[in-house]
């Protein structure tokens, strides 16, 4: 992430008009600093000839996600200030290219609607993603169809996620199809048969024609990223891809992940509310609390030196397999609170264990802790 | 149920005498398919004493759960104790009947299920579900026995002014501690929680965990703890069994297992699981896919996967040897401690 860039920013007013994505009510400045990009909207050969610039595929600044929560016709009579889900709130990072990136937190954290914001499957309600500097929101629908092909999603259940009544080459084949990429059945046939085989169900031909239901559930998984890889997209989108598996199949899929890092090139934004697992394969790491990171750095230095209490609680209970370890745990008592009211100051100063008084009077900023590690938390200035 | 609510055996049942709390004895359970039996528990012994919890682990399709619910006999209707002896507070449970078996369902055995979500009955209040069965079991009025689950709530660390809510007013966390003041209610001896923390987040994983172990201590409860996850079993169990394909490859206590476990199928699987506190590297898978449990394949049910297979690996069944005092291990590559 970049040295001046702020993890944080004055909370907006409660009353403040949600603007969608690119609308007539967006209040968001067409360009940024930091942005090469100065024009409207953003246009297919815009995107053709966009270049990754200092290695950072993705940009992303202050994102917001607001969800409005509807309320009765005579809710709103009595109380007209409309209140919203603050699912991600003022979010800043990079993503840099050929990097695996996870995004850990627990759930309703906001990780899941920053993977899809990415994509734009959500509108962000303020602030900016660019993609090799180009600004998401402003791309038209013909350049999010070519961006799409770029930048892939993988869900989390490999059951619904695909379907049943396809065999395993059309699923994977659907996406050049939809797209258009391949002229002759023949070249249809090889990159199928190539992305699955570098998905790791090999030999390719002995699964092309079975369906779903005769495959396990990492083998599905499987058959997932294969429909994604087979466009040669730039970034991947790993939405909790092994949740749902066994333990040896979850390792499996990770491992395939790497290896796809690493021979592919894929960049991969891996969201997991695991903190283990996102140490094991990942980069850096970002550790998101009630839509906000509160910290993030190279993953070995966020993990042997955590800084934010709230990231020191996550790493001290997760359990290890070794029953003499002694280790305290942090246990933070009660729940993530809601995320349409938030609390004062900093979000996690009701539970913080080290918290002080000023804590729930200041919004922390990040504070550069060394190289790329930051930390938003006002004890550490 | 009348006012014999002690729980001592029936008069005409005569007192066992058997190993700890809960003796398993060569328990063998079956599922009835169109295609045949299916062989889901194959020969699995354990004990499990007074106070104590038992981690049984391994991975899906291995025969933890059935194994449990055997002990309840609250086997789907095609499944089948074909053998084995399952031995509780001086009875054998596997001779019961239905009707006594449901005098020991609840007040002596209990259990917290899988998917906190999915246990509760969404139309009725947590608390009422929680007192039915108090009800039941002890006889008491709703009023009584919502009283108590009151009580229960505040133990499990809910406010008992939530007694009344319906399940999906409570979060993820609350209804898991639901679930455990339920299986609380009659004040079992033994308690088996069938992966109970799994679908949580970690912290919250971690409040229950944490209620769980003040709890056993408290109310000097046993615990069987079945997981997947070998770093919770590691975390809260005193004992451990692993299982494969239906059967025990190793047991002992939880320090034989992760600090000197022999089984290279346990070896494996503790390999799988990272270790955030140790040096970073990644996690390791363990080849090919469990075997095809309607027809198990001769010998070590592992063999087909094991590295360390020798001749006889894929004829002759292991048997348990006893390699240092309490620690079991069902391998060709180990003899008998002298």
């Amino acid at each position: 992430m970049a040295g001046d860039e702020q993890l944080t920013a004055p909370a907006p007013s409660a009353d403040r008009q949600v603007p969608v994505s690119g609308g007539p009510l967006d209040r968001r400045a067409p360009t940024e600093p930091g942005s090469t990009y100065t024009g409207g909207r953003v246009s297919t050969e815009d995107l053709a000839t966009a270049d990754v610039t200092d290695g950072v595929l993705f940009k992303i600044r202050d994102l917001e996600v607001y969800f409005p929560i509807h309320q009765s016709f005579v809710k709103s009579l009595v109380a007209p200030e409309k209140k919203y889900v603050k699912a991600v709130d003022h979010v800043s990072f990079d993503v840099r290219q050929g990097e695996i990136l996870a995004l850990v937190g627990e759930s309703g954290c906001g990780k899941t609607t920053t993977g899809r914001a990415m994509l734009r499957l959500e509108d962000a309600t303020g602030g900016h993603i660019y993609y090799k500097e180009l600004p998401v929101e402003r791309f038209s629908q013909k350049t999010l169809r070519e961006y799409r092909k770029k930048a892939q999603i993988i869900f989390q259940d490999p059951y619904n996620s695909i379907n049943p009544k396809q065999t395993i080459f059309d699923i994977v084949a659907e996406p050049l199809e939809v797209n258009g990429l391949v002229a002759t059945e023949r070249e249809k046939e090889e990159r199928v048969v190539r992305a699955i085989n570098e998905a790791g169900l090999r030999p390719a031909e002995e699964y092309l024609y079975r369906y779903p239901h005769e495959l396990s559930g990492g083998q599905r998984q499987r058959v997932c990223i294969a429909g994604a890889t087979v466009l040669d997209p730039d970034v991947i989108v790993a939405d909790e891809p092994v949740a749902s598996l066994d333990v040896s199949i979850r390792n499996d899929i990770l491992k395939l992940m790497v290896e796809q890092k690493e021979k592919l090139g894929v960049t991969y934004v891996f969201i997991t509310h695991d903190l283990s697992l996102a140490w094991v394969i990942s980069d850096r790491i970002a550790v998101m609390y009630l839509g906000r990171i509160v910290e993030i750095g190279d993953t070995e230095e966020v993990v042997s030196n955590p800084k934010h209490p709230y990231t020191k609680a996550l790493i001290s209970v997760i359990p290890v397999p070794d029953p003499l370890a002694k280790h305290e745990h942090v246990i933070l008592s009660g729940e993530t609170p809601n995320p349409v009211d938030l609390p004062s100051g900093c979000r996690f100063h009701p539970r913080c264990p080290e918290a002080i008084d000023a804590c729930s009077e200041i919004e922390p900023t990040d504070v550069h802790i060394g190289g790329t590690h930051y930390a938003a938390c006002i004890r550490l200035t | 149920m009348s006012a014999t609510a002690t729980p001592a055996p029936a008069k005409t049942e005569e007192r066992i005498e058997h190993k700890g709390l809960l003796e398993v004895r060569g328990l063998c359970t079956y599922f009835k398919l169109s295609q045949g039996w299916v062989h889901a528990v194959e020969d699995v012994s354990f004990t499990i004493e007074k106070g104590e919890s038992l981690g049984l682990a391994g991975e899906s399709g291995c025969g933890k759960t059935t194994a449990a619910l055997s002990i309840l006999k609250l086997l789907p209707e095609n499944g089948r104790i074909v053998s084995g002896d399952i031995l509780f507070d001086g009875r054998n449970l596997t001779k019961r009947t239905e009707y006594g078996m449901s005098k020991i369902r609840w007040k002596e055995i209990s259990m917290i299920f899988q998917g906190a979500m999915n246990a509760l009955n969404p139309v009725q209040e947590t608390g009422k579900q929680v007192a039915e069965p108090i009800m039941l079991h002890e006889g008491l009025s709703e009023a009584k026995a919502l009283d108590r689950a009151r009580e229960l709530f505040e133990l499990v660390g809910i406010n008992p002014k939530r007694v009344m809510d319906y399940p999906h007013q409570l979060s993820g966390g609350m209804r898991q501690r639901a679930m455990i003041a339920m299986a609380l209610a009659c004040n079992p001896k033994l308690v088996i929680g069938d992966e109970p923390t799994t679908a949580l987040d970690v912290m919250v994983q971690a409040q229950i965990l944490d209620l769980i172990a003040r709890l056993r201590r408290e109310l000097d409860l046993s615990f069987i703890l079945i997981s997947h996850d070998l770093s919770v079993m590691a975390e809260t169990c005193d004992k451990g069994v692993i299982m494969y394909a239906g059967r025990v490859v190793e047991s002992g206590t939880t320090e034989h297992l992760f600090r000197d476990a022999r089984h290279p199928y346990t070896r494996q699987l503790i390999r799988a699981f990272p270790n955030i506190h140790e040096r970073r590297e990644m996690v390791s898978s363990i080849k090919g896919d469990p075997p095809n449990l309607l027809e198990p394949p001769p010998g070590c049910r592992f063999a087909p996967r094991c590295d360390e297979r020798i001749a006889g690996c894929d004829e002759v069944d292991p048997a348990a040897v006893e390699v240092t005092p309490g620690h079991f291990v069902s391998c060709h590559l180990f003899k008998e401690a002298t």
